[in-house]
Parts: C-alpha cells; sequence; structure tokens
C-alpha cells in the first residue's frame, strides 16, 4: 500500500525531444489513476518512468515516501501489466506467475499458495500447466494480471492492457479490473488512450497532451468543466462542439470581460431542438446534413447558417461550420431540413481564445 | 537499472569494439603486410604499421603475379572469379525462377516428382560427389572452361525453393486480373511475377555472388591451366613454394584483392544481404 | 499448400522446368549415382575391369585406424568451432541488442567477414601465426610458448578451430542478433520488474527464447565446419602434420588426388552424403517445430 507522487518529473531524449515537460500528479493510498490521452502524449513513458523501465532526467518520482529515481525496477515494488501481456512463451502459466516470487527467493510453499490463490481468483486454475501460446487472449490478459497480484505489490501498473482485446472482452475485462482493484485495495496507475475506459475506471483522471498534463481530477467532473478545448474535445464522444466566438456574445451572455474573443463549447447531448432562444443561452440554425441513428439516440449533424461568422476552433475534430446534436430516440429531422437548436447558459462552456484556459461565467 | 544501466552499456561499448578488433586485426595485418618488403617480413621482423611499398606490391600483384616461373596476373584471375560468380548467380537465379513458375502455377503430370527431384539437391553441396562430377565435367570437355567451373554448382535448390515460396504469397487475384486483362502465362511473368520478385532476385543475386566468388575445391579441381585460375585458387598456389619463397607482400595483396568484392557487396548493400542470407537459410 | 489460380497449358511448363531438370539430373544425380554404384565395386590394378563387392569397400574403410580418426576428428573440429564460435556471437549479439548508440554501425563492422572466402582466412591466419613470421608468434613465443603448428598437430588443429571458427562470427551474429530482435522487449522488461537480475535474465529468459535459433545455428556450424573448413585446412596445413588436420572432405579429396581407390574413394562420399542428410534431416525437424513456437 502506498501513494505515488511525480513532482515536476521531466523526460528528454538523447536527440534533445522533449517527452515529458513536468508532470505534477499524486494519487493516494488505493487510489485508481488513469492516464489518458492520444498516441505520443508522453502516457506510456511516464508509466514506463514509474515503472524503472525509462530513466527520470528531471524531477521526483517517489512510491511510498521513497524517492525511487535511481531504484531498479526489481526493488521499487511494483508489477506491471503489458500491452502485449509480456508473457514468458517458454513458461506455463504456473511458471509465468512463479517467476516474479522465486527471483525473490520466496519458499516454494509459499510461492504455490500465491499461484493457486490468483489463480482461482482469475479462473485460471484449470490452465496453470499450459503454455501462454495454448491460451486465447483473454486468457492470457488474466495471466498477465495474475503475474501482477501474485506479487502483492505496492502499486499496480497497466499499460493499455486491454487494447489487444475486442470490444466485447475489453468491457468485461474492465469490469474484472476495477473489481479486483477495489477487492485487492492496491494504488493503480493505469494507461489507455480510450476515453471511455478511462472514465469507467477512474478515481483520478490525468488528461495528457504533448508531454503535459492537460487536467487532473476526478473524472466526472473533467467531463462537467472541462479546463482546456483539448480536454473538451477529448473527454466526451462525440465531442464537445467548439466554435469561436465573438467578444461581444460573450459579455452578452456569459458576462466574460469585455474585448476578449474566446472559443465556445457545447456539447451535442446538450442541444435541444427548439425556436425559443433561452435567457443567456445559445440558439443558433441548422441545415441537416447527416443523421445517425443508433437506437437509443440519434446524432444529427447540422451545417450552420452562412450569416453566422463562427467557425469551429479545432478543425480535427469538426469540419467548420458543423455542429452534432445529439437527441434522444430514433425521432430526427429529415436531411436537407432546416432546424433551430439551442442550449441553455449552465450547458455552455467557455475558453479563452487560445484554448488554454476555462473562463468561469 | 537507472544508474548501473550507465556502467553496463560502457561495458557492451567495449565489448562490442573488442569484437570489432578480433574480427579485423587479421584483415589489418594482410593490408599492413601488403605494403612492406618481403626480406622484413621473411625475417619475421614485419611492422605493425604500413610501410612505403603499396604502390609497387599492389601494381605487380595485379599486373603481373609473382616472381615465380608460373605466374599469374591477379587480375585475370580477378577477371575469371568474376566471370564464375556472375554465372552462379545469374544462372542459378534463371533456372530457377522459371522452374519455380512451372511448379506453383501449372497443374501438369510429374510435377511433384520434379519439384522432388530438385528439393533434394538442398541437402547436398557439391564436395560430396566431387570425384564422379569430376568425371562426368571431364567428359563432357568442360575442364578449365567457365561452364565447368559454373554449372555443377548451379545444381542446387536453394533459389527455387525461395522463389515457389515467394509466389506462394503473390495473391490469386493478381493472376486472375492480369488473364482478365488478357495475359497469358508469359505475359503474366514478364509483366507482373518479374516486377514483383525484384528485390528477392536482388538479395538473391548478392548472396550467389558472394558464395561464387568465394568457391575453393571445385575451382582446384576443375582448372588446370593457370589462365583459368579463380583468385581464391591463385592465392594458394602463390604459398605452395617452400616457405622462404613466398612473396607474402603479394600473397597479402592479393587476399586484399581477394577480400574487396564480396565485402564490398556486404557493406554497400547490407539491406539486400542480410534478406537474402537470411531467406536462403529458412 | 497449392495455388487456386493457375494456368493451362501442355508443353510450357516442361519447358520451363526442363532448363534446371537438366543441370540438375546430369551434375547433381548422375554423379551422385555413380558413386553409389562405385562404391560398391572393386577395380583391378589396371582400372580394366571391376566387379561387384557389396560393402567390401565400407568395411576396408572403416577398418582403416586412419579414416576412423579423421571421422572423430571432423566432429571434434565441428563441435569446437561451433561452441567457440557461437558463444563469442552469442555475447557480441547480445551486446548490440541493447539500446546504444552507432549499433548500426557496429552491427556492419562485425558482419563483413561472411564474405571473406575460406582460403583467404586460412592465408590470413597462418600468416598471423606462422612459426617463423608470424606476428603474434612472436608474442607466444616470448611467453615461453614453443609456437609451431607446421610440426605440432595440436597446434596446428587449434589454428585451424580458431580461423574457422572466427569466419563464422559474423555469421552467427546474425542470426543471433534476428532472433533477440524477434523477442519482444517488453518480456526482458517484465523480468526485470519481476526481480529477475541481468545475469538470471540471460539464463531464464534470454537463452531458452533464443533455443530454437541457438540450435539451428548449431546444426549449420557443424554442416559449415564439414565443408568449408577445407579451403581453410587446404591452404593452412594441407591436412599436417602428418594427417593431424585431415576431415572428412580433407581425406575424399587428397586420396583421390593420389588416384588410388576408386571403390573407397566412392564410398567416402556416400558416408558423406548420408551424415548431411541426417544432419540436413534433424534439422528440418526442427524447423517444423520453430514455426509452431
Amino acid at each position: 500500500m502506498a501513494n505515488v507522487t511525480l513532482r515536476n518529473v521531466r523526460k528528454t531524449y538523447l536527440g534533445g525531444f522533449e517527452a515529458i515537460k513536468g508532470v505534477n500528479v499524486d494519487v493516494a493510498d488505493g487510489q485508481f489513476c488513469v492516464l489518458v490521452g492520444p498516441s505520443g502524449c508522453g502516457k506510456s513513458t511516464l508509466l514506463r518512468m514509474v515503472a524503472g523501465l525509462e530513466t527520470v532526467t528531471g524531477g521526483e518520482i517517489d512510491i511510498g515516501g521513497r524517492v525511487v529515481n535511481q531504484i531498479e525496477p526489481a526493488d521499487r515494488d511494483i508489477a506491471m501489466v503489458f500491452q502485449n501481456y509480456a508473457l514468458y512463451p517458454h513458461m506455463s502459466v504456473f511458471n509465468n506467475m512463479a517467476y516474479g516470487l522465486r527471483n525473490r527467493g520466496m519458499a516454494e510453499a509459499e510461492v504455490k499458495s500465491r499461484v493457486e490463490e490468483a489463480a482461482r481468483v482469475l479462473e485460471l486454475s484449470a490452465m496453470l500447466e499450459r503454455k501462454p501460446r495454448q491460451l486465447s487472449g483473454g486468457q492470457r490478459q488474466r495471466v498477465a494480471m495474475g503475474r501482477a497480484i501474485v506479487r502483492q505489490p505496492k502499486v499496480f501498473l497497466f499499460d493499455e492492457p486491454l487494447s489487444n482485446l475486442d470490444a466485447k472482452l475489453r468491457i468485461a475485462m474492465r469490469v474484472e479490473i476495477r473489481k479486483l482493484q477495489r477487492r485487492l485495495n492496491t494504488t493503480s496507475i493505469y494507461v489507455t488512450h480510450d476515453q471511455l475506459e478511462a472514465m469507467t475506471l477512474a478515481d483520478i483522471l490525468v488528461v495528457m497532451n504533448g508531454g503535459q498534463v492537460e487536467q487532473v481530477g476526478n473524472p466526472l467532473a473533467i467531463y462537467e468543466k472541462p479546463a482546456t478545448t483539448f480536454v473538451a474535445s477529448f473527454i466526451g464522444a462525440p465531442p464537445m462542439n467548439l466554435m469561436s466566438t465573438r467578444a461581444d456574445e460573450i459579455k452578452s451572455q456569459l458576462g466574460g470581460s469585455a474585448g476578449e474573443a474566446g472559443i465556445l463549447g457545447i456539447r451535442p447531448e446538450d442541444f435541444v431542438i427548439t425556436d425559443q432562444t433561452p435567457s443567456g443561452g445559445v440558439a443558433m440554425s441548422l441545415t441537416v446534413e447527416a443523421i445517425e441513428r443508433v437506437g437509443a439516440e440519434t446524432f444529427v449533424y447540422g451545417a450552420r447558417e452562412q450569416e453566422d461568422q463562427r467557425v469551429a476552433a479545432t478543425p480535427g475534430e469538426l469540419p467548420p461550420g458543423e455542429v452534432i446534436v445529439r437527441i434522444p430516440g430514433t425521432d430526427a429531422p429529415a436531411i436537407g431540413q432546416k432546424i433551430r437548436v439551442a442550449a441553455i447558459s449552465s450547458k455552455l462552456h467557455l475558453f479563452s481564445g487560445d484554448g488554454r484556459k476555462r473562463i468561469e461565467a | 537499472m537507472v544508474e548501473q544501466e550507465g556502467i553496463r552499456r560502457y561495458v557492451a561499448h567495449i565489448i562490442l569494439w573488442i569484437g570489432i578488433a578480433i574480427v579485423a586485426f587479421p584483415v589489418y595485418i594482410a593490408i599492413v603486410a601488403s605494403t612492406q618488403d618481403n626480406a622484413l617480413i621473411a625475417n619475421g621482423q614485419m611492422s605493425l604499421l604500413p610501410g612505403g611499398h603499396f604502390f609497387e606490391v599492389y601494381y605487380q600483384t595485379i599486373f603481373v603475379g609473382t616472381s615465380g616461373s608460373t605466374r599469374e596476373p591477379v587480375a585475370n584471375m580477378m577477371l575469371n572469379s568474376l566471370i564464375m560468380a556472375l554465372l552462379i548467380a545469374v544462372g542459378k537465379i534463371a533456372i530457377s525462377i522459371i522452374s519455380a513458375y512451372a511448379i506453383v502455377y501449372f497443374r501438369f503430370p510429374l510435377r511433384m516428382p520434379i519439384f522432388w527431384l530438385i528439393f533434394i539437391t538442398l541437402m547436398l553441396p557439391v564436395e560430396v560427389r566431387i570425384y564422379p562430377t569430376y568425371k562426368i565435367v571431364a567428359d563432357l570437355n568442360m575442364l578449365d572452361s567457365y561452364a565447368g567451373l559454373a554449372l555443377p554448382l548451379i545444381a542446387s535448390a536453394t533459389a527455387t525453393l525461395l522463389f515457389r515460396q515467394f509466389f506462394m504469397t503473390v495473391p490469386d487475384e493478381l493472376l486472375e486480373a492480369s488473364r482478365i486483362d488478357g495475359a497469358g502465362p508469359l505475359r503474366f511473368f514478364w509483366d507482373t511475377l518479374l516486377p514483383l520478385s525484384r528485390t528477392n532476385m536482388a538479395a538473391l543475386f548478392v548472396i550467389l555472388f558472394i558464395l561464387g566468388w568465394n568457391q575453393y575445391l571445385w575451382p582446384l579441381l576443375i582448372t588446370t591451366r593457370d589462365d583459368m585460375q579463380t583468385i581464391q585458387v591463385g592465392i594458394r598456389k602463390m604459398i605452395t613454394t617452400t616457405d622462404a619463397l613466398t612473396e607474402w607482400p603479394i600473397v597479402m595483396a592479393t587476399a586484399v584483392l581477394a577480400m574487396l568484392p564480396p565485402v564490398f557487396v556486404v557493406v554497400a548493400m547490407q539491406k539486400l544481404f542480410v534478406r537474402g542470407l537470411v531467406e536462403t537459410e529458412k | 499448400m497449392q495455388k487456386q489460380a493457375i494456368f493451362q497449358s501442355k508443353l510450357l511448363p516442361y519447358l520451363l522446368v526442363a532448363p534446371q531438370l537438366a543441370v540438375v539430373l546430369i551434375f547433381f544425380y548422375w554423379p551422385a549415382l555413380q558413386a553409389v554404384v562405385q562404391s560398391f565395386l572393386l577395380q583391378d590394378a589396371f582400372g580394366l575391369s571391376s566387379s561387384f563387392v557389396w560393402f567390401d569397400n565400407y568395411i576396408e574403410l572403416f577398418k582403416d585406424p586412419a579414416y576412423f580418426e579423421s571421422i572423430i576428428r571432423t566432429f571434434f573440429f565441428s563441435f569446437a568451432i561451433a561452441v567457440s564460435s557461437l558463444s563469442f556471437a552469442l555475447l557480441l549479439a547480445v551486446m548490440a541488442d541493447k539500446p546504444l548508440r552507432g549499433v548500426m554501425l557496429y552491427r556492419t563492422l562485425l558482419i563483413w567477414p561472411y564474405a571473406v572466402a575460406p582460403p583467404v582466412v586460412g592465408v590470413l591466419w597462418i600468416f598471423m601465426l606462422h612459426p617463423s613470421l608470424g606476428v603474434i608468434s612472436r608474442y607466444l613465443r616470448a611467453a615461453g610458448i614453443d609456437w609451431n603448428p607446421l610440426l605440432d598437430g595440436n597446434q596446428a588443429a587449434t589454428l585451424i578451430i580458431l580461423a574457422a571458427a572466427w569466419k563464422q562470427i559474423s555469421y552467427n551474429f546474425l542470426f543471433f542478433l534476428a532472433g533477440l530482435q524477434a523477442i519482444p522487449k517488453s518480456v526482458f522488461e517484465a523480468a526485470a520488474i519481476d526481480g529477475a537480475r541481468p545475469m538470471r535474465r540471460f539464463w531464464t529468459v534470454t537463452f531458452p527464447l533464443l533455443s530454437p535459433t541457438i540450435f539451428f545455428l548449431l546444426v549449420v556450424n557443424i554442416v559449415y565446419a564439414f565443408f568449408d573448413t577445407f579451403g581453410i585446412i587446404d591452404t593452412m596445413t594441407r591436412g599436417g602434420p602428418g594427417t593431424s588436420t585431415v576431415t572428412l572432405v580433407y581425406k575424399v579429396y587428397s586420396d583421390g588426388l593420389l588416384g588410388g581407390n576408386l571403390g573407397s574413394s566412392a564410398a567416402q562420399s556416400v558416408i558423406l552424403m548420408i551424415l548431411v542428410i541426417v544432419l540436413t534431416g534433424i534439422q528440418f525437424r526442427f524447423v517444423e517445430r520453430k514455426v509452431t513456437y
């Protein structure tokens, strides 16, 4: 049991590339921390630094009150589940799990009881003598988990452990991992690029981008109050609609400081199809371009009217001028139809013009 | 890990440099010796630094040969080696690619027996059937000829298997598409399969060229005329005389010249070389 | 495995296989068959007539202590060459597999000796270790070793093993490096986290995972030592001193040069063929296993 603290952690590679640009995170004992971000954001590098597989070029990593920067991975009392599982292909399931215990000179009787207990929990008891290649993807994943839990380490580290599984199994294993972690109450750090996985697993969510932390906090709090436009568009699917907004609008509608242009964000589910304009809210006319019905809900893709000067702030996420509206059920307008949508003031998100700062009303 | 990793890295660098030194030392000595005076070497007084006879030694080696009575300029030996290596490489690739094409893309009676006939040759190098082969080459009047040097070394299945394996990975749709486009078997081979096989052919060529250039026992047996000697045979003949008479600078210059083409091929075409090596051993 | 999409033609496929078939039949099967037939025949002193003698040639061979010795010697050379070259190459490959700067340069500097022909290897090494003029021999003598491989059979054998192992380093290095790079790095990382120190990591993870490569190289090296050492031996020692460096292939060659007994020479060839077939068979069985690994 231990807390993990990252203090201004940096990683600069030999060529001068700065992969991690000063990260501060505090994971309390027993918490489940998820690092989420697009590929190349540095989340895996950061995890590998905690594991000791990458050197730390700046700052401190503290596990259970001990700075571990210069300590071998073996001596950090951590266990790691790898994306490709990294099972030892030449060893049986039993030996895969026992290897780390034997390396530490544990008595064989104790090794046996620990491995068998882990196998029971993970429903692997019948396969202890098999080799990894004789197992299915989900079973291998569980062996990798087993290898981590038999050690009873201070900290679990997960590096995208579910990304090699098919969609259905991924959801099942996600629930398994969460249950297991609650039961063992072991501090965990989990890396994923899947925002849904991140939202559902995390006690504490760390959103990363370009080697920096964009926002740290409770997942729902982050969803409700994203700190930057990056977080706003990365967390939540489909992404938040972002559009530049004129200074006078901010002033009139949200009470921002005068003369400041900004970015307005509205989540698809916060729009309502209505002819009215709520007081303090935003309304706009759209021409329906595409409809996606997925059963319980329908997504309407609409183009804003010509005279509307606002364009999306992040072109990669939304084509300029396009807005996504989520409506419940399957009752949707027809393609080509003109509709009017509105969102109330408490559902509006306002960011500074560069998208780096959230402006509170 | 973090701290000790640094030390381990230094150890790795040092070990690798020691390895490189061990690998390079004999060749360094050869280069040094090829620039020195023979008398000095014969006395066991050879310096470990290059001497000043580079040009005269190499000139004599390439254009004149040793001072012996049956001397042969090394340039001629290199030409023989080159012709033999090219014949082996090109010949083997040519006959292998068409027979692999027949075996993969046609169904005909005796297809499998023929495949096995070729496949079995994979197992036995020329060394094990050296004298009977010699006799046949002699009966065919091919002693002291380029055909006699190359043909018995072409009789092996490695290249055929390699092309067969590669053809099996070519999608069926390609053949179907070109058939729809009106191409017959020869057209498909020439317009589609050959261009696709380019990298494989190049990799194979690199390996076969090196193997051909380095052949020794077979050329040793079937060349009797000095002007048909390959460089590998020539270099041995240079040290057959009693030690005192061996002209070491020339021997070493010949060794350096014998290494140059294949080593150049390995270094300059490293990617193809590695690929060819790994694939022919599969 | 067969292609589904094929061409139809009666004559063309035969024309296409004809060149290779001709070469293989004339230069492979005919001589091989000749060797087998001759190994059962005994020629008279003038080479005019021959009679069928069953296995007499083989029995004579195995009664000949010189032949028996050369079998033992060949296997001894093969193992000594394979083991020394493999272990050194493995060490280098493990080092070169680390994330070092300049690793590509190291690789290039280590693989080129593959291209050096066996007779050239022989010339290089005999020159370095020549009793009277070798640059290394000076130091050996200074160290009090009575170094003369031209007179001392054991020293001659050592010299040949060294030279042959030297040539084979680059080949083994390349395959070891490829084998190491095929193992996912995360397996080593998992072992590091599992508390295995570098030496233990090597013996419990790297070595077992490399074992298919090691086995493959062992067979290849033995076959190499059977045949390609010929050029090295012929330029360095000519089989001498005495017969202390005569291997099976060298014996086939030198017995043939003397012109003597055709039947015996053929029997030697057949035995060599059988040995190679057995070795290749072992290798093929293993290749199949590698696929399922």
